[in-house]
């Protein structure tokens, strides 16, 4: 059966590049896709925009498409990434003015737009996480990005393009595209589309599936991390996937390690929802057919519920932070004290909080409390504000505690940061859809 | 014996949804998982982190779990006051888990 091999380049936006190149050159690959949007990316790029029209783009486009444009030009492998983030036209004009530099001639470079949804919104629209109208989050919105399908990247591909940079599309599309375009797929083939679901899925967060997020060392080992191989999907006309990497690179492909990338992120499973179909992994099951081989088979899918989910950013509030250590069969004890003095501190101080939190990093930070008491114990005091000035003085208070505070506090350190949070609402598929404009180098 | 000799695990986030999966290493504890790490076991041993609902689905291709669990991320990745804000290290959390004897 006639199968393309797709390779994964970043399985989120600050990730290893070494990986993607050496896929590039040595993967035999037809696609390789970078995704590198997080959930809040595209808010903090248009922030980034409305500074710098140029701007508001993945911050590392310019870093990777320097490396990708020079590999490509012996090994021709097609490009698709969602590195255009709250501006794909500029990344697009960045990367064709990137390749001129490069001496690439006869280049087609595509932006794919039509995510930014802002005007569509209207104040009743029920937010998806609590049902509350939009209208609640007040006048802070700053981006509204429909998570787009295929349709977008699949007509970039029909239209030539070597490299395919898009804002927000739903992290599966990214495979989904190439393999509607490459088998020639309509979008109505679900049972397909939803098997290319699954293996975007599993590229998508890059070393995820080959060995990263996954040693515990003597229970669950996993060799050279250091130098860990980004996966390659072998996807079959039929929508077949085999997960595997390149030798000569770290990591391992297992059943375990696919399994639980399979389950990653996914709630029920017979309904994954995505722009492209609702996919339906609940009768997968897996099979080693060789060292780093695993295939995935009886995954499915139906019909998309007709809706793309937007995800919209808003200025939320500020978070201020501190933290301070203890060492000694009595950190525990001190670092309690620590925060009682923080608490009446913030009352002397008037200090106004919506939300506050006191750890002891080392005792019950990450869960509930261990009966113990370590010998270093760290502090860590975080309050919600709704602007600087009460922010800075969590901070500033633990800071204190290195001359007012119990003996032996060391390495306090201090910082405040506004937030941006999104939240989602749906908008009606025909009411959106994708532009694609081609660029020539 | 914990739940950690049994099976691996791994911790998704959606908003203010954590996620975990529970596979268990060999097909044949499978019965067990079902029987002793049911979503109420869950619930109970994420009190106080977890503030919403705890559903349980079942992947018997690949003798896994899926834990989807509601309110547990404090308001949200991007708004979260936590140190781990993902809830990444919940799976590690969940495996220390004691499992009651099984004569199945």
């Amino acid at each position: 059966m006639h199968t393309v091999r797709i390779g994964s380049g970043a399985g989120y936006g600050g990730d290893r590049l070494e990986p993607a190149i050496d896929r590039i050159r040595r993967g035999e690959l037809d696609y390789i896709i970078f995704e590198c949007l997080a959930e809040r990316t595209i808010a903090l790029g248009q922030l980034e925009r409305r500074h710098d029209p140029k701007k508001g783009y993945n911050s590392l486009l310019e870093y990777r498409m320097r490396a990708i444009l020079d590999a490509i030009r012996e090994h021709p492998v097609k490009v698709i990434t969602n590195m255009g983030a709250a501006n794909p036209v500029a990344a697009a004009e960045k990367t064709v003015e990137l390749a001129k530099e490069a001496g690439l001639a006869g280049l087609k470079i595509a932006c794919v737009t039509g995510d930014d949804v802002l005007a569509l919104l209207s104040p009743e629209m029920p937010v998806l996480e609590t049902g509350k109208p939009l209208s609640d989050l007040g006048q802070s919105i700053l981006s509204a990005n429909a998570y787009l399908g295929a349709d977008g990247i699949v007509e970039a591909l029909k239209q030539g393009a070597d490299i395919v940079i898009t804002g927000r599309v739903a992290d599966p599309a990214l495979v989904v595209g190439p393999l509607r375009y490459h088998f020639g797929w309509a979008a109505e083939e679900y049972h397909r589309v939803g098997r290319g679901v699954l293996a975007g899925h599993l590229l998508e967060c890059a070393g995820q599936v080959t060995g990263g997020y996954f040693a515990d060392p003597g229970v669950k080992d996993v060799p050279e991390l250091w130098n860990l191989g980004f996966p390659i999907a072998e996807v079959g006309e039929d929508g077949s996937v085999v997960i595997t990497k390149l030798p000569g690179t770290g990591g391992m492909v297992t059943e375990a390690t696919v399994q639980e990338q399979i389950l990653y992120e996914i709630q029920d499973p017979a309904s994954y929802f995505t722009p492209d179909c609702i996919a339906d992994f609940s009768g997968v099951h897996t099979e080693q057919l060789g060292p780093d081989r695993v295939a995935v088979h009886g995954a499915t899918g139906r019909c998309h519920n007709g809706q793309f989910k937007v995800s919209v950013g808003y200025q939320d509030c500020w978070i201020g932070e501190g933290q301070i250590s203890y060492y000694g069969s009595t950190a525990r004890a001190r670092a309690e004290l620590a925060g009682e003095i923080i608490r009446k501190r913030l009352k002397v101080r008037n200090c106004a909080y919506t939300e506050l939190r006191v750890d002891l990093m080392g005792v019950d930070s990450l869960f509930t409390a261990a009966d113990t008491s370590p010998l270093e114990v760290r502090l860590r005091v975080a309050a919600r504000t709704a602007d600087r000035a009460n922010a800075a003085i969590i901070g500033d208070e633990v800071e204190a505690l290195y001359t007012n505070g119990p003996g032996g506090g060391g390495g306090a350190v201090k910082s405040l940061r506004e937030v941006v949070s999104v939240a989602s609402v749906f908008v009606p598929q025909e009411k959106v859809s994708a532009n694609v404009q081609i660029m020539e180098v | 014996m914990k739940l950690r000799e049994l099976a691996h695990s791994r911790t998704g986030d959606k908003g203010n949804i954590s996620v975990i999966s529970v596979i268990a290493w060999k097909p044949e504890d499978y019965p067990r998982l079902k029987a002793q790490v049911t979503a109420d076991v869950v619930a109970k041993y994420f009190q106080g982190v977890v503030h919403g609902a705890v559903k349980r689905y079942e992947i018997p291709g690949i003798h896994a779990l899926n834990f989807v669990m509601e309110d547990a991320l404090g308001g949200g990745v991007t708004r979260s006051l936590a140190i781990d804000a993902h809830g990444k290290c919940l799976s590690y959390a969940l495996l220390e888990l004691e499992l009651p004897d099984w004569e199945g």
